[in-house]
């Protein structure tokens, strides 16, 4: 594998369209699920507006799979697109620690986390100064493709399979770590929208540092 | 790249990016829609939780037990969805006289149908559980239910080596269709499953399916057919209704394993 000689490993290549697609369908396909009963609790359990911590509001038809209120349609892209968005980002996980790309790439140092340190990163962001010498990536984006990749994304894999019936008699664990489903279902909405978050940022942030060359090198590979 | 590729075209780009960008919403949802549309898109999609099934049985076992609850964490009041009651004057009477005449048939592949009163079952041994209630919708409510186990009374009736499926009649009609579902045997001899006649120690509200639910511990609300008047085991799925194995299945497209 060539993956020294490019910017970009094939594997990131692929995971990162797959997982584009896989997390634009589970996003849309979300918020039409969020409609049904768009109120949020904590604990094992909730259903009444005056235990809710959150009345969410209601999505249009633009920002949601199907363009319209369908439960059942939006449930079968969510429980499908779920597949290949989990198995897709283990199979990051593995490439990422076999090719190096994490202990190289992502891997944060203790001087990293230097208040000063931390200072120096943010203004040279603000310029919007994104050479850095010998690493790959700054703090910043290492703290923000770690908390994505490590937080995140499995999050929303995990808190997916808590608020899943058959999931929590097959593995009851999943209710300790999120303290019940209706937390597990509020986590994964708040998730949600941390990589709905990520995305705006990383798009911004592509469109400002070369778009064209950003966009092909991903597809390509790019130089080193 | 230098900073001079970006003022000359850059502007240019970047209109044509933020277009491009605006219009992937409306892009995804119409090639969604055309996946849904092709013939191996609904099939993958129909199969998607057919997947899931495997998956939780291969990692959890096929017996594996929905978790059980203390009395403290019973919900105060327990929300009724879908049918709130039958429509009729004899329901009515029924439910003021505690059901006296109540019958659950059990027909279909079985050797020795049976017809069981609210009396017949409640000799049976009984089995209590404070479980949580899911809605597909996404709200929770945890009550304790009391009954039978399902599999006591599919002993009794004999089940027929052909049967694959269990499937639940109900008294209810929603939009003027009687309410069914169904699961398969799997979920019909799991040790939860439970024909319950009582929530929270006393007979089952009018709103939660009185005088008789079926509980199938390890799936979504709309698989525990309230207002259970017969159980009936068949082969097939195909000649019930409308083919998919539950009202909502064949009414909205819901998906027949509901343990996601």
């Amino acid at each position: 594998m060539s993956g020294r000689a490019r910017k970009h490993a094939l594997s990131t290549r692929l995971w990162h369209w797959l997982n584009l697609a896989c997390v634009t369908i589970l996003f849309m396909s979300g918020l039409n699920i969020s409609n049904a009963h768009p109120r949020l609790y904590w604990g094992q359990w909730g259903f009444a507006a005056e235990d809710a911590w959150l009345h969410v509001p209601r999505f249009p038809g633009w920002m949601t799979i199907p363009d319209y209120y369908s439960l059942a349609i939006a449930r079968d892209w969510h429980v499908l697109m779920a597949w290949p968005f989990a198995l897709g980002l283990l199979f990051m996980w593995v490439a990422m620690l076999a090719n190096g790309h994490f202990r190289r790439d992502l891997r944060t140092t203790r001087a990293e986390w230097r208040p000063a340190a931390i200072r120096q990163d943010v203004i040279d962001h603000l310029k919007l100064k994104f050479e850095h010498e010998g690493a790959k990536f700054n703090f910043l984006q290492k703290l923000a493709y770690g908390s994505v990749l490590g937080v995140l994304l499995p999050g929303m894999v995990l808190s997916g399979m808590a608020i899943s019936p058959g999931m929590d008699a097959a593995w009851p664990i999943l209710l300790d770590i999120f303290g019940g489903r209706q937390s597990a279902r509020s986590i994964h909405f708040l998730f949600a929208w941390g990589i709905f978050g990520f995305f705006a940022i990383h798009i911004a942030l592509v469109l400002l540092s070369g778009p064209v060359r950003q966009v092909r090198d991903m597809i390509t590979g790019g130089r080193a | 790249m230098s900073g001079q590729d970006l003022s000359g075209q850059g502007m240019n780009r970047r209109s044509i990016l933020a277009g491009l960008a605006a219009s992937a919403g409306a892009l995804v949802l119409s090639a969604c829609a055309k996946v849904a549309e092709s013939k191996v898109g609904a099939k993958l999609i129909a199969s998607a939780d057919d997947w899931h099934r495997h998956a939780q049985r291969l990692v959890g076992g096929r017996a594996a037990l929905a978790p059980e609850f203390a009395k403290s964490d019973v919900s105060p009041y327990f929300r009724g969805n879908g049918s709130l009651t039958v429509a009729g004057d004899a329901y009515q009477a029924a439910l003021a006289s505690g059901f006296p005449d109540w019958k659950l048939a059990v027909t279909g592949l079985v050797e020795n149908p049976l017809e069981l009163s609210l009396a017949d079952l409640k000799a049976l041994p009984q089995r209590t559980q404070i479980t949580r209630h899911d809605c597909v919708e996404g709200w929770s409510a945890i009550g304790e239910w009391t009954g039978p186990q399902l599999a006591r009374v599919l002993e009794m009736a004999k089940v027929r080596p052909q049967a694959n499926f269990v499937v639940f009649h109900c008294a209810d009609t929603l939009s003027d269709a009687r309410y069914y579902e169904s699961v398969d045997m799997v979920d019909a001899f799991h040790p939860q499953t439970i024909v319950a006649h009582s929530l929270n120690g006393a007979p089952l509200p009018e709103r939660n399916g009185a005088p008789l639910r079926v509980r199938i511990e390890r799936q979504l609300g709309y698989k525990q057919a309230k207002y259970l008047t017969a159980i009936e085991l068949v082969a097939s799925l195909d000649a019930i209704g409308g083919g998919k194995g539950g009202y909502w299945e064949d009414r909205s497209g819901y998906q027949w394993y509901a343990g996601i």
